[in-house]
């Protein structure tokens, strides 16, 4: 498949052009990308895999490892299907206010995190709507877990939406008229149909979405009441152990911290390369 | 829990739907995308047995038979290293005394954050602030605790105090001595802004003090109404002394802690105002910054207070616990500690000499020698506005 991409561009610029740029290509990538991560990593192994080890093994650091997985793996699921049902909703049928609720669905990309903190703790905060009332059940959502899922949630609300929307719009529901006509029932056209179609954008979004779920700081920093072992994420960890000229210890989150962004990127690669091999062998059996 | 059964039940359509699948796919060209999306299933699914296997780990779960009890303490930044220690030696002696175990729930951040944290309902059992005037905020929007928190302690609910010192860079390049050369021209002071950070606020008042008694010779003179006029010269110079201090701060940072990472990690600045307590952990720990102490010839006595929360301590059911945490601050063994994390202590006879010989002779006045109290302190100094601190500051940037 590369030959062909690869022939017209090839044939037409001088040689020393596909070095400039390729050279400024990798440069770029190696100053802006590879070196800042990879200075995380030797500043984490500097002092030793003792260190690193130990650092691992504090309780806190466990523990913050612990919710920032809680909170993605909440936020993800509830975002990708708040995500599908919104650009099916946007997209295959018409009402009034639709463009209204497209841009609404964007806002936690316009406001600073730091305000989507202080929104949920005048809802949720003692002196805030539904606070009281939730504390008489005994349920603290502020200042304690549920505030920082929440927050979490907050801020990843667009990322698959906006990755369905335009991929959906473009579509149109021709294909999903043609699957009914041929008696397809709901459900399997979208399956058959509709999620073959959108399944890059959807996986976008849902990768975008976990990354940011991981790593942001500033909505739960506001929320999170800062103690360590119970309300600190990884990103509030790293900063707390920063702070407490623990260098060692926050560099070894931090590589923690990347190599889950990191682990993210190869399972997007290793997916995307297992369905582009599947459906290249169906097309050659066809 | 939810989450794994959530996700179990997700990859099983997957499954159930094939055999329709095997007749519908050439038809439509169907790509494997279900398969692949079964294999995301399982990555997310996996997430989720490493996040449940590390609550396994949790200590709650894996308690023994004797009781577990948490207390929330809420404090500030530069206490961490402080109460890491304090409340392992607590713990360990109330369970030889209680037979009880006690975890620590213990957060730190900017004292008057703390503050706004617990107002809005963060539910501390103790609160370990940089000023009184921050836990009288709390005492004044709720009903946490009574107005009169302060004299349920001794020494103003203080078990420590602490002092304002200068860090300069190695052998001091710039002959800083005392506060007056903080106002030389080229001199640049790290200080962080007063009216977000609780030690700023010492920092700025132990400035302000400086500045009375290099003109009055004699604070006490401020309460005395025959010296009114030479009060308000004093009064007059003193603001110009803070607007000239202050017209040499590069960066106002938001808390006492990112003032020092200023000053000692990115090398900003000539001198860094401070804790004593900051300053000699900022020597200790970063041994290779090349930063040295200089003592100035008078500061502020600085009383960071300590009170119970009653109505969180009472809710839950821990009102003799915090109470006990408190008082144990005041114990021998608690004030050795509070001296190792170089805390002055309020009762230095019990402390080793040598620990004490850390601690400089210094010429400290009280808050209350300047200002009758933190309302006071708040009111003319770092209100919005119409403050001396945002007078004097404002008119700079203009």
């Amino acid at each position: 498949m590369s030959s062909t991409e690869g022939f017209s561009h090839e044939s037409r610029d001088p040689k020393w052009v596909q070095f400039l740029l390729i050279g400024l290509t990798l440069g770029f990538v190696f100053l802006l990308l590879i070196l800042p991560l990879g200075v995380i990593f030797w500043e984490a192994f500097r002092k030793g895999i003792k260190t690193y080890a130990l650092a691992l093994s504090d309780r806190n650091a466990q523990s913050a490892i612990a919710l920032t997985l809680l909170a993605t793996a909440i936020s993800v699921p509830v975002n990708m299907f708040f995500g599908l049902a919104a650009a099916w909703a946007t997209t295959k049928y018409s009402f009034r206010g639709k463009s209204l609720l497209i841009s609404i669905i964007d806002l936690p990309f316009a406001i600073s995190p730091v305000i989507a903190g202080l929104m949920l703790i005048l809802l949720y905060g003692i002196h805030g709507w539904f606070g009281s009332t939730l504390q008489s059940f005994g349920l603290q959502v502020i200042f304690a877990v549920p505030g920082v899922v929440l927050a979490t949630m907050f801020v990843t609300v667009p990322f698959v939406a906006r990755e369905l929307i335009p991929v959906m719009q473009e579509q149109g529901s021709e294909q999903e008229w043609a699957a009914v006509s041929l008696g397809a029932s709901g459900w399997q056209t979208f399956v058959k149909v509709t999620l073959p179609n959108i399944r890059w954008a959807l996986l976008y979004g849902v990768l975008l979405c976990s990354a940011r779920a991981m790593g942001e700081f500033g909505a739960v920093s506001v929320v999170s009441s800062n103690i360590r072992g119970l309300t600190n994420t990884l990103p509030l960890q790293i900063d707390a152990l920063y702070n407490d000229y623990n260098a060692p210890a926050a560099f070894a989150l931090s590589s923690i911290l990347a190599s889950l962004s990191i682990l993210t990127l190869i399972a997007k690669s290793w997916l995307e390369a297992r369905i582009d091999y599947r459906s290249k062998d169906k097309e050659e059996l066809l | 829990m939810v989450i794994s059964g959530f996700l179990l039940g997700f990859c099983p359509w997957a499954t159930e739907d094939q055999p329709s699948k095997e007749s519908l796919e050439s038809m439509l060209k169907i790509s494997s995308f279900v398969d692949g999306f079964r294999n995301t299933g399982a990555v997310l699914a996996m997430l989720c047995l490493v996040l449940l296997s590390n609550c396994g780990c949790s200590p709650s779960e894996s308690a023994s038979t004797t009781k577990v009890r948490t207390l929330k303490n809420v404090s500030y930044d530069p206490t961490r290293e402080l109460y890491d220690e304090f409340n392992k030696v607590f713990a360990e002696h109330w369970q030889s005394t209680h037979n009880e175990v006690i975890e620590f729930a213990q957060s730190h951040g900017g004292s008057g954050k703390q503050a706004r944290a617990v107002i809005e309902g963060l539910d501390a059992d103790v609160v370990s602030l940089a000023l009184s005037g921050d836990i009288d905020a709390i005492a004044e929007k709720t009903s946490a605790l009574a107005s009169t928190w302060q004299k349920n302690f001794p020494n103003n609910s203080s078990p420590y105090t602490s002092t304002i010192v200068f860090l300069v860079r190695q052998g001091n390049p710039k002959g800083i001595k005392d506060w007056a050369d903080l106002t030389r021209d080229g001199i640049e002071v790290i200080t962080p802004n007063p009216k977000t950070g609780g030690g700023a606020r010492w920092n700025y008042l132990a400035a302000w003090g400086y500045a009375l008694s290099s003109q009055l010779g004699d604070l006490s003179k401020l309460k005395d109404a025959n010296e009114s006029d030479s009060v308000a010269k004093a009064t007059q110079y003193a603001k110009e002394f803070i607007a000239k201090l202050y017209s040499n701060v590069p960066i106002l940072d938001t808390s006492a802690r990112a003032a020092t990472n200023t000053f000692v990690q990115r090398q900003i600045g000539d001198v860094l105002i401070t804790w004593e307590n900051e300053a000699y952990l900022a020597l200790r720990e970063s041994a290779d910054a090349q930063v040295e102490l200089v003592i100035p010839s008078i500061s502020i006595l600085a009383e960071p207070p300590v009170a119970v929360v009653d109505q969180y301590a009472q809710a839950h059911g821990n009102t003799e616990l915090a109470k006990a945490y408190v008082d144990y601050l005041y114990s021998d063994e608690g004030q050795r500690i509070v001296a190792k994390h170089f805390y002055r202590p309020r009762r230095s006879e019990v402390v080793p000499a040598e620990t004490m010989q850390r601690f400089a002779e210094v010429k400290l006045f009280e808050l209350t020698d300047i200002v009758s109290d933190w309302r006071e302190a708040q009111e003319t100094h770092f209100k919005d506005r119409s403050g001396v601190f945002d007078q004097v500051y404002s008119s700079k940037a203009q």
